[in-house]
């Protein structure tokens, strides 16, 4: 899966999230960006991406996301690759 | 609203939560109570809360939150709270979990310290029950204890007293004591709720550690379902009763069809095993008061000649209406609740047929009907729907629907008496007054255990201890048993005396505080004089030990007689009668009969 799959996979979370079909998120919108977006719905948004893309993050990997594209990044990186 | 109906996506309801409630808030054929509900958490809460407030929304209940700062929960509820008493709860949740236990076993302590670490823990909690009830005088809904996530002795965790299992199970023992035998207290069962769910998935230490969520996040609704069942139960929001499908719902097969005789029903075959076992666990909703009716697509003939097959669980009689007929089965649905006289929203329909629930369901506004598409899960559905959340029982005889009967009957009786003499007297009480009988050790070992309020000693007995004193030489016993012209009140009334000499030392009294104030005491005592004077006892020795619970018998011994000959800083008394001074009996209004 492409980081732009990714982020656009992520995108329908945040918009259920936030209840805002509108929502457009890129890898650089952190919780600055969205005004709901506090400590208490980032492991809504870590729930849901554990369940859409069938990974289980770590302590360590969750306890430092800052923005977007370090959840793209973490996805990435805990998805099966190809061969 | 379907996404919140057991069984739920409970990671949706998590992800939509925002969506759901808007929903739920727009929603304006939903009438809705306003109700104020203080989370005191031991644990974060604040998902707990919004999970909440989408099931009771749905109840019909719109709630106002006052959350705890994180694990407050004491603090908030032992010392006086501004913002809390401004706030005015109208029910108070107590949301803890075993990660607040503060004290753990450990293989260094003796027996006696695990016995004062549980006494400790337990009397925290009392404390808190009992000041909130003061204060606050509201409802209070308590967690439980989830079994811990970890054995450190494996199995032996469960039944060694150092094992943290064993330790749960007695804290929660404790609490079910507590919550059994107390008014406005409600336990939330998340020791049942978690082994449903699984410990594994309910205890994620990842919640704990990243956000002290004892309760993982997907599990969350589970949790705020079960609490939001508890508090709708409170207001008065439960369901009433089962409107019920006959062919393929209550037995396999077709009757109009396949005949009655080639019904699947009964034990001959798995199929009709599992209907059984399904028309038994809604038979059993009868004695909780729930109403059963029955909304078939036959004729009545038909109908019938199926209800009367011999193997059913249900017969006809367990049916309030039964309506067969070719209408349409919402139109049906309306002409039951209005025979019973309830609000249709109020009965839960089962059918195997998914278009014959989604036609009431649609006309029908807030009736739920729960899809049951394979009957050995049909019980496990309705169960965990907690349809008819169970708040408002204290007494749990199995007879209580009729005893209460009978309590109504009692009432209405006393109305009529001028004085109480009289009414007494028109009870025409019997009562049945012998030493401990074999038949009875089980229930005599249980009422010494559970009985707090009319009680001098607050002895505990196992029922072996029972069965030995019983058969001793030394000891004197009595079992009372009660019965009126309204019905048997079962045994209410035990006493144990401990000769020595000449002297007899009562180290028991009990009674039922149902029979309080019928003279049921008096009847005991004098057998008990009558009892000591054929041994010759010539002085009876009484023990008043106070508690918290026993207040109302402070003065017994004095009433009936007895002279105080010794009080302890504890203010414990002992009570002497001197037979030898002569004795005159008390009891007027209970006939006692011969002995067998």
């Amino acid at each position: 899966m492409s980081r732009a799959e990714i982020l656009e996979k992520l995108n329908g979370i945040f918009c259920e999230v936030f209840d805002d079909a509108a929502l457009h998120v890129t890898e650089e919108t952190s919780a600055a960006d969205i005004e709901d977006w506090d400590s208490m719905e980032q492991i809504n948004i870590l729930m849901a991406c554990e369940k859409v893309f069938s990974i289980r993050f770590q302590l360590e990997e969750a306890s430092m996301l800052a923005c977007v594209g370090d959840i793209v990044t973490l996805v990435e990186k805990k998805l099966p690759r190809l061969k | 609203m379907k996404e919140l109906e057991y069984p739920f996506d409970a990671e949706a309801i998590m992800l939509k939560k925002k969506q759901l409630k808007r929903r739920l808030l727009a929603d304006e054929r939903i009438e809705r109570i306003k109700k104020k509900i203080a989370v005191l958490g031991g644990q974060t809460t604040h998902d707990i809360i919004l999970a909440m407030e989408l099931f009771l929304l749905d109840h019909g209940i719109e709630p106002e939150f006052y959350e705890s700062g994180f694990d407050q929960y004491y603090q908030d509820a032992m010392f006086p709270n501004e913002q809390l008493e401004a706030f005015g709860p109208d029910v108070i949740y107590f949301c803890t979990t075993n990660r607040n236990i503060k004290d753990i076993p450990t293989l260094r302590k003796s027996r006696e310290e695990i016995e004062g670490m549980l006494e400790n823990e337990f009397s925290r909690y009392r404390q808190m029950w009992e000041r909130v009830a003061g204060v606050y005088r509201c409802p209070v809904i308590q967690n439980n204890f989830e079994l811990p996530l970890y054995r450190l002795l494996g199995n032996r965790d469960a039944y060694d007293v150092h094992g943290f299992t064993h330790y749960v199970n007695q804290l929660n023992a404790m609490f079910a004591e507590y919550a059994g035998t107390h008014e406005n207290i409600y336990l939330c069962d998340l020791q049942y709720l978690s082994a449903d769910h699984g410990i594994r998935n309910w205890s994620d230490p990842f919640y704990w550690h990243m956000y002290k969520y004892a309760v993982a996040l997907p599990a969350i609704p589970f949790l705020a379902h079960n609490v939001a069942n508890i508090i709708k139960s409170i207001f008065g929001k439960n369901k009433k009763g089962f409107v019920l499908d006959l062919d393929n719902t209550l037995w396999g097969g077709v009757v109009g069809e396949d005949g009655p005789e080639n019904l699947k029903i009964g034990c001959e075959e798995p199929i009709g095993q599992a209907y059984s076992e399904f028309q038994r666990y809604l038979k059993a909703h009868v004695d909780l008061g729930i109403v059963l009716a029955v909304n078939s697509k036959n004729d009545l003939e038909t109908a019938l000649s199926g209800i009367r097959h011999p193997d059913n669980v249900l017969k006809e009689e367990d049916f309030s209406v039964i309506k067969a007929n070719w209408d349409s089965k919402d139109k049906n649905f309306r002409a039951i609740a209005e025979e019973i006289g309830v609000l249709p929203e109020s009965l839960i329909f089962v059918d195997d047929n998914p278009a014959e629930r989604m036609m009431v369901t649609e006309q029908i506004q807030g009736v739920r009907a729960p899809e049951i598409n394979d009957i050995t899960r049909g019980a496990g559905t309705i169960d965990r729907s907690g349809f008819f959340e169970v708040t408002n029982v204290s007494d749990d005889d199995l007879k209580r629907s009729e005893m209460y009967r009978s309590n109504a009957e009692r009432t209405r009786q006393q109305a009529r008496f001028e004085d109480y003499g009289e009414y007494l007297k028109s009870l025409e009480m019997k009562a049945e007054i012998n030493a401990f009988e074999p038949r009875h050790f089980a229930r005599i070992a249980q009422l010494t255990n559970k009985s707090n309020q009319f009680n001098l000693t607050t002895r505990r007995y196992t029922q072996f201890e029972i069965e030995k004193l019983a058969n001793s030489p030394d000891y004197l016993t009595l079992c009372g048993r009660l019965e009126d012209k309204f019905g048997e009140n079962g045994i209410v009334s035990l006493m144990i005396g401990k000769t020595e000499k000449d002297v007899c030392h009562v180290e028991l009294w009990l009674m039922s505080c149902r029979v309080l104030k019928r003279d049921v005491e008096c009847a005991m005592l004098d057998q008990f004089v009558k009892k000591c004077r054929e041994r010759n006892i010539s002085r009876i020795l009484g023990y008043y030990y106070p508690t918290t619970k026993n207040k109302m018998v402070e003065k017994l011994y004095s009433d009936m007689g007895f002279t105080k000959i010794f009080e302890n800083e504890k203010n414990e008394t002992v009570w002497e009668l001197d037979l030898r001074k002569g004795y005159s009996e008390k009891n007027r209004y209970v006939k006692v009969e011969d002995e067998k």
